[in-house]
């Protein structure tokens, strides 16, 4: 005992010794060549999406306040990479913001808030409550976070996840039916647009942009083809639900994550289907009498890409900046929170993906961009996930910044021409 | 370093050996016809280590709804939870009803999970979860 008790303490006392040895700022996330991260601020807490503005503060959103504060400014003034001052504002907490010249929305998981900005990219009177934009939207916990982004042309996008797997009578209960029609799509489980500046909007002033779409955490306006994308996060549980026709194997691996093209109008199609990246089909789901085989949702429009099962894209980003290279200007990064529902197979996902665009399409095969948020190669429970990626933002000079809502690290990635070798 | 990995291994082994072996027999101790009711029912959401999914199922390693209580503990069983605050934290998905598992599978699984992920609380017994339901109905 006493020497497996001294290999665990040389064991620790290298690991530790290790981490002193490494300037304190550096990461092992694994990026293409000439590509590096740095962390530019460590600890801000549960930091879900964010932004940053033109003059490079960066605002992060909070899912659980921080010292009564629900969003937190950071501002590296020295221009050193790393963020050496902290302010908290924002009495509420959530998951969404948002930014245009003069406003940043952010959003708790009922409303919409947005706080008047002066020239220099700070809010315009601290301390003084924000406007409210949309309020009453439904939160019954599952899937309630309220994802936001904005047009060109004055409208806000909220996503409004459904509470609900699969619009089963009993949720999440095995071998139970789905509600036809669903009665979850009347409020929820969908993209909902209202006006970006007019108060206290609720769903009667607001229109059902996109339905069928269950939980959308990512979403971004590509400026280029004018229209909204979105990354959808898949159904859970095929075989703990229907245990004769899916088994645990199939079940870690279907359905899939998707990324949709949305015009006014759409409907993606869920509960009734799911999409199946083997088959390349829209499938029936079991709930409404689906076998794994048989086809649906023939008005339900197909994704644009579709990735693994489960891992969760929980941020959606096009980039515009010119630091990066050339291929990846227009292309959609997608962060990945990483899977829970793989188990018992091993858990995946916990990375940021990059699509190539051409034309405001995809313009070839998605890849990892930045992996190693995890920490460890194999994660049996998510928990054991040391950071996990849940918020993406393009800075002023093109970095990249990736929010982790496990330790509230946020991470500024760079890339430095003529170093790829 | 290598004392520490042989042990490692030497203790996967023969975990994975016994296992194997008890497949072949019939089940016979509450502990391991409760492990069997775990992997199938609760493991997708809990967790092969109990540590739940952070903001969505709740970890079942201590905590005071495993450990405490065994009615209110059979009540979660049979008619699901949802909304309820554990340890400051609350857990997005919702938990179904079990109630089609039989007196013995909850009686089983409770004790399973009772006796694991760091918990030591008493067993569970079929007759407890025979009175439970029967007062909750």
């Amino acid at each position: 005992m006493k020497k497996l008790l001294l290999v665990w303490l040389t064991a620790a006392a290298g690991i530790l010794g290790g981490f002193q040895n490494k300037p304190e700022d550096e990461v092992q996330l694994k990026l293409p060549a000439g590509f590096s991260a740095r962390i530019f601020a460590d600890d801000v807490g549960r930091a879900r999406h964010l932004v940053v503005t033109p003059q490079g503060n960066v605002f992060v959103k909070l899912s659980r306040l921080e010292n009564g504060k629900g969003i937190v400014l950071l501002q590296d003034l020295n221009k050193d990479g790393k963020a050496e001052k902290r302010t908290g504002f924002g009495d509420f907490p959530g998951t969404g913001i948002a930014l245009t010249r003069d406003y940043l929305y952010a959003s708790s998981d009922e409303d919409v808030f947005r706080f008047a900005l002066d020239g220099n990219g700070n809010i315009k009177s601290a301390g003084a409550p924000p406007e409210r934009i949309v309020t009453g939207l439904i939160n019954r916990r599952q899937h309630a976070a309220k994802a936001i982004t904005l047009d060109n042309r004055g409208n806000i996008y909220v996503n409004i996840g459904a509470f609900s797997n699969a619009c089963q009578e009993r949720d999440r209960t095995k071998e139970s039916k789905g509600m036809m029609p669903c009665p979850v799509l009347d409020s929820a489980g969908g993209i909902w647009q209202f006006n970006a500046a007019k108060h206290d909007q609720t769903y009667g002033d607001g229109k059902r942009y996109a339905t069928g779409l269950r939980n959308v955490v990512g979403l971004d306006w590509n400026k280029q083809s004018n229209q909204l994308f979105v990354t959808q996060h898949g159904r859970d549980q095929l075989s703990q639900l229907f245990p004769d026709l899916y088994d645990s194997k199939q079940s870690a691996e279907l359905p899939a994550e998707t990324l949709y093209a949305i015009k006014q109008g759409d409907d993606c199609g869920w509960p009734y289907i799911y999409y199946d990246a083997f088959q390349k089909k829209k499938i029936l789901s079991p709930e409404y009498g689906g076998d794994g085989k048989k086809t649906g949702g023939e008005k339900a429009i197909d994704p644009l890409v579709s990735f693994p099962a489960h891992i969760a894209p929980n941020a959606l980003l096009f980039y515009t900046g010119t630091m990066f290279p050339e291929r990846y200007r227009n292309g959609a990064f997608i962060a990945f929170h990483g899977s829970w529902n793989r188990a018992p197979e091993m858990q995946k996902g916990y990375f940021v993906a990059f699509v190539p665009f051409k034309n405001g399409k995809p313009s070839g095969q998605w890849e990892i961009f930045a992996d190693n948020f995890a920490g460890t190669k194999e994660i049996q429970a998510p928990g054991q996930a040391q950071h996990r990626p849940c918020g993406l933002a393009q800075g002023p000079d093109g970095a990249l910044y990736v929010s982790d809502d496990v330790k509230g690290t946020i991470y500024k990635i760079t890339y430095k021409r003529g170093a790829s070798r | 370093m290598k004392v520490c990995i042989v042990v490692v291994i030497g203790i996967a082994c023969t975990t994975s050996f016994a296992l194997k072996a008890q497949d072949a027999r019939t089940v016979e101790s509450p502990a391991e016809r409760g492990k069997m009711v775990y992997e199938q029912t609760c493991l997708p959401c809990h967790q092969a280590d109990g540590s739940g999914v952070p903001n969505l199922a709740p970890p079942l390693i201590k905590g005071i709804f495993v450990n405490g209580d065994k009615k209110r503990l059979i009540t979660i069983l049979l008619q699901g939870l949802q909304d309820v605050e554990i340890n400051g934290e609350y857990y997005a998905n919702p938990m179904p009803a079990f109630d089609y598992l039989s007196d013995q599978e909850i009686a089983d699984v409770l004790t399973y999970v009772r006796n694991h992920f760091s918990n030591d609380a008493s067993p569970v017994h079929a007759t407890e979860v025979m009175e439970t339901r029967k007062t909750k109905q």
